[in-house]
């Protein structure tokens, strides 16, 4: 009876979400009710689901088969430490945004207010089945509900033709994933193997070399469609923006994550016939990825686009510590492949934290003031103190500083980049370390674009939105909870590292080597690097305490308020501070050849500089225009004749009997 | 306990003796220079004199401006505590490796940053983004070179890097050659001074690190001019304990403190002679040439890793 218990309680929660997103539905005559009371209970069942994670790390992992209604394909689902940890991570994400979401929605009107409940309890429940999914049938249904009920969350305020169009990307980008998915599970499951086979069944699924490669090729295409893959993470700075905050903060927090679970889930544990060339595959695209999602973050005008950015910045770091992860594997060095694997597996719960703060934040500056561009925020730290403390730790600990907890996951990839001299390839690991100068440069501009966020929208002086108010409760109750969950990780690192270890023997067999304390963060050996978040974090308060109180007791005089020096200039005004492009002038002109500008002139017959996507110029717009074209080819068939119709019938008829036979 | 005493002793020594090592390099560019030195105590009567002036906060500024300095400091003297310089193995040492003294002083700088732009200047955000731009490169081209000494000594950890080096005995590692020349152009270009930037400039425009503390006085001001020049120590440290460790003894070995102090007077000697003399020849670049130079110190950091790999030294 105990050992069913998580997937009984992550199960039940699930459908009680399902029972809130229908009652919230048929509540929504009374508007102020439903907020009150469905998104609280959604919290709490939110952190059901995160129990029922945190029960199945160390259950023993648990299946339940459920007839469906066609006989071949049942419902089948399960419980791993692999779903549990992603579990946790879903279940906290969702329990911090529902909380916000209380206060957040309140000038909703009633009838949208039904239909949000209603999709957004469809979209929790959709990763939530993901992530239970033990069948490709299963899995792929919940990857639909999830990637549908998004799509009518992104697109929930529809007025706008902007919104609309950013929907309809999402959901094309979104289904030319789910069709390589589906593709790669047929490769995967074969003609002989019945689809409605758990996973495992695919495990050890003799494939021939070309025809893993295919599946792994399929597969991280279609997964890495929802992760923001360079070529295919058009979609994230468009719905990111046009969805409201809650939502943008579950779709980058959580959902970028189910399709991290889809990699590990499929191309880690189920293909193990590794070629030598996926790894690499994986780390350069992911490589790739993460500088081009940070030299975009830099330059962006709009706080939730910027966040956009970010968040693909974040998924190439992610995939490229799997990548290392399956290098390492692919030569057998287990031991090395955990280190990586919980690199990733511990940036992947970091970005939920801290990207789900910024976005929630951002949707309570967006509330405060109107506006989330940024050319028209600034010194929010005076009119909204506490949010913008909250923001400062969350950008903190994105910017991967310590002792913050997006310091620890950076710290954990280099020390895994730094293992690469055991492989037994020399080329490999020696250009290994100059991915890990990549890395590098990733983080300290990704320091470069979080501190532009920061420092445009809440210091300095206002650029003329509307005088800001401070958050609601709810809004700051989410996000105190999800700063304490940031710093916490930062500070004690080995406590999530622990609970790891039952996922990396899953997926690896072997975890990582133990730590002297609960203080320590020792992966290898202490002898071979240690960093400790706790004492760090000691000694700079200690020394912080000590040398205010020394001045403050030798030099103390208050302080005078003066009016800023302006360089002799008599007047100051708030267009003097660098504007948000500005502040990234200097990037703009040193990776000049990267960004498309075109100087347009507003209607204050002012040029303004405009940067686009150079993927969606050069590649999207030919791609669409060869699209029309194939389209202008096939449409010489349609004559509108019938006679010519059954010809073509006859024709294929033919043609079909000619291969048969 | 003497290696708790030697921890706090590093620590005093370093903060108290920085503004000395800041004026030595000055006394000798101006003698380099042709100019009659202010002598190398100078820092000490600027210091003396900020602290007792009084402190001013320009208006509309909120709390990250005052509490900026202090932070700074912190972070400084709390690097001081955790490199090895006059021993190794103290007790502070486990406590962040290289990459997270990295970590330390990126959010020292984030938090000077974010003061500058808290004050809305037009000068403080243009240095602002400055320093967040060289900041970015330095950062790979810094990791770059640390890479080279911790595949070496199979380590981060700068206490195990320095023990295992000193053991090595003189021996000229083609690698460390490339990532010591690295060292030094990311030292030069993190620390603002010449070619990247100018620390005695007066000309708002091409300022970077100094164009930050316009609004700073008093106290505020003290602080900061004194973090920056424990911040110049703690480079200067880590090139030694990386390049030039002979000398520095374990923690606890009271006898070897001797020869510890004198050779560290000398490397620390020779260290501002050889900053004096770069910040003589050489003239400051134009903003948009330090990319090159900091490309430059990447390549060479590049260049000192694949030589590890190809010579296995």
């Amino acid at each position: 009876m105990i050992s069913c218990l998580p997937l009984d309680l992550a199960i039940g929660a699930l459908l009680l979400w399902l029972g809130l997103g229908l009652s919230g539905f048929l509540l929504g005559g009374w508007p102020t009710l439903a907020r009150r009371l469905i998104f609280p209970l959604s919290s709490v069942v939110a952190l059901l689901l995160t129990i029922a994670g945190f029960t199945a790390l160390t259950a023993t992992p648990d299946n339940l088969l459920l007839r469906g209604p066609l006989p071949a394909l049942p419902w089948s689902f399960q419980t791993d430490p692999l779903s549990g940890y992603f579990l946790i991570l879903l279940g906290s994400l969702a329990f911090a945004v529902s909380l916000f979401s209380t206060g957040y929605f309140q000038s909703l009107p009633g009838l949208r207010l039904r239909r949000l409940l209603l999709q957004y309890h469809g979209f929790l429940l959709g990763m939530g089945l993901v992530l239970l999914a033990n069948n490709v049938f299963t899995f792929l249904v919940a990857w639909e509900i999830m990637a549908l009920t998004s799509y009518f969350l992104v697109v929930t305020e529809h007025e706008e033709a902007d919104n609309r169009r950013a929907g309809f990307l999402y959901l094309l980008i979104a289904h030319l994933g789910a069709l390589a998915i589906l593709l790669g599970f047929v490769v995967l499951a074969g003609a002989a193997m019945a689809q409605g086979g758990p996973f495992s069944a695919l495990l050890h699924a003799s494939l021939s070399p070309f025809w893993a490669s295919t599946a792994f090729l399929l597969t991280f295409f279609g997964f890495g469609a929802k992760a923001g893959l360079l070529p295919l993470h058009l979609w994230l700075p468009e719905a990111h923006p046009a969805a409201p905050a809650p939502v943008s903060a579950l779709m980058s927090g959580a959902m970028l994550q189910m399709a991290f679970y889809g990699l590990l889930r499929v191309d880690f544990l189920c293909l193990d016939a590794l070629a030598p060339w996926w790894g690499p595959l994986v780390l350069v695209a992911g490589l790739a990825t993460a500088l081009f999602g940070v030299l975009f973050a830099a330059i962006q005008t709009d706080m939730k686009r910027l966040l956009a950015y970010s968040s693909i910045e974040n998924m190439g770091l992610i995939l490229v510590a799997f990548g290392l992860a399956l290098i390492f594997r692919t030569h057998g060095l287990n031991a090395l492949a955990a280190l990586a694997l919980a690199a990733a597996l511990y940036h992947a719960l970091n970005h939920a934290f801290f990207k789900g703060l910024l976005f929630l934040g951002s949707g309570s500056v967006l509330h405060g003031t109107g506006s989330v561009a940024m050319d028209r925020l600034g010194g929010l730290i005076r009119q909204m103190p506490q949010t913008a403390f909250f923001m400062l730790l969350g950008t903190l600990a994105i910017a991967g500083l310590p002792p913050l907890n997006g310091f620890v996951s950076e710290w954990l990839l280099l020390q895994a980049f730094l293992l690469s001299p055991a492989l037994p390839q020399s080329t490999l690991s020696a250009v290994l370390p100059l991915a890990a100068s990549g890395v590098v440069l990733a983080v300290a501009l990704a320091a470069y674009a979080m501190v532009k966020f920061y420092g445009i929208t809440f210091l300095g002086q206002p650029r003329g939105a509307r005088h800001a108010h401070e958050a609601g409760r709810w809004e700051r109750a989410a996000m105190l909870l999800l700063s304490i969950a940031c710093v916490f990780l930062g500070l004690f690192p080995d406590l999530l590292l622990r609970l790891l270890y039952p996922v990396l023997e899953e997926m690896l067999g072997q975890g990582l080597t133990a730590q002297p304390g609960w203080w320590w963060l020792t992966p290898i050996s202490a002898q071979r690097a240690s960093y400790s978040p706790v004492l760090f974090f000691l000694g700079m308060a200690a020394t912080l305490g000590l040398s205010f109180f020394m001045i403050w007791r030798f030099f103390g005089r208050p302080l005078r308020q003066v009016a800023i020096w302006a360089c002799g200039f008599p007047v100051r005004t708030p267009a003097m501070q660098d504007s948000p492009l500005g502040f990234a002038q200097p990037l703009l002109r040193i990776f000049a050849p990267l960004y498309p500008t075109e100087r347009v002139e507003d209607a204050d017959s002012r040029w303004r500089l405009r940067v686009g996507d150079p993927v969606y110029r050069g590649l999207y717009q030919p791609l669409n225009r060869i699209a029309f074209w194939l389209s202008a080819q096939v449409l010489r068939l349609q004559r509108g004749r019938i006679t010519l119709y059954l010809l073509y019938s006859f024709l294929t008829l033919l043609i079909l009997l000619a291969i048969w036979r | 306990m003497t290696a708790i005493l030697m921890e706090v002793a590093q620590v005093l020594l370093v903060a108290f003796l920085a503004p000395l090592f800041a004026g030595l390099l000055r006394a000798l560019r101006a003698i380099l220079q042709n100019r009659r030195p202010a002598g190398c105590w100078q820092n000490y009567r600027d210091l003396y004199r900020l602290f007792h002036k009084e402190s001013l906060q320009a208006e509309g500024t909120s709390w990250l401006f005052r509490f900026a300095p202090y932070g700074i400091f912190a972070a400084f003297c709390l690097a001081a505590g955790i490199i090895p310089i006059l021993a190794t193995g103290l007790p502070l040492a486990p406590a962040a490796d290289v990459i997270a003294l990295v970590g330390l002083f990126a959010l020292a700088r984030v938090f000077q940053v974010l003061a500058a732009m808290d004050t809305g200047t037009p000068f403080a955000t243009l240095g602002a983004h400055r320093e967040m731009l060289i900041a970015g490169l330095a950062e790979p081209a810094l990791l770059a070179t640390l890479f080279t000494a911790s595949l070496l000594s199979q380590s981060t950890s700068l206490s195990v890097i320095v023990a295992h080096l000193e053991q090595l005995r003189f021996a000229l590692h083609p690698s460390m050659v490339f990532a010591a020349t690295a060292f030094f152009m990311v030292l030069l270009a993190e620390n603002a001074r010449i070619p990247v930037d100018n620390p005695a400039t007066h000309l708002e425009l091409t300022m970077i690190h100094e164009a930050m503390l316009l609004e700073y006085s008093g106290r505020h001001l003290a602080l900061m001019e004194w973090g920056a020049q424990i911040k110049l120590v703690l480079y200067v440290a880590i090139g030694i304990a990386l390049f030039l460790p002979w000398g520095i003894a374990p923690a606890g070995q009271l006898t070897a403190l001797p020869l510890t102090l004198t050779a560290l007077l000398l490397k620390f000697a020779a260290a501002a002679l050889a900053l004096a003399s770069v910040e003589t020849l050489l003239a400051k670049l134009r903003l948009f040439r330090a990319p090159e130079f900091m490309a430059t110190a990447f390549l060479l950091g590049v260049i000192g890793l694949l030589s590890f790999f190809m010579l296995g030294a």
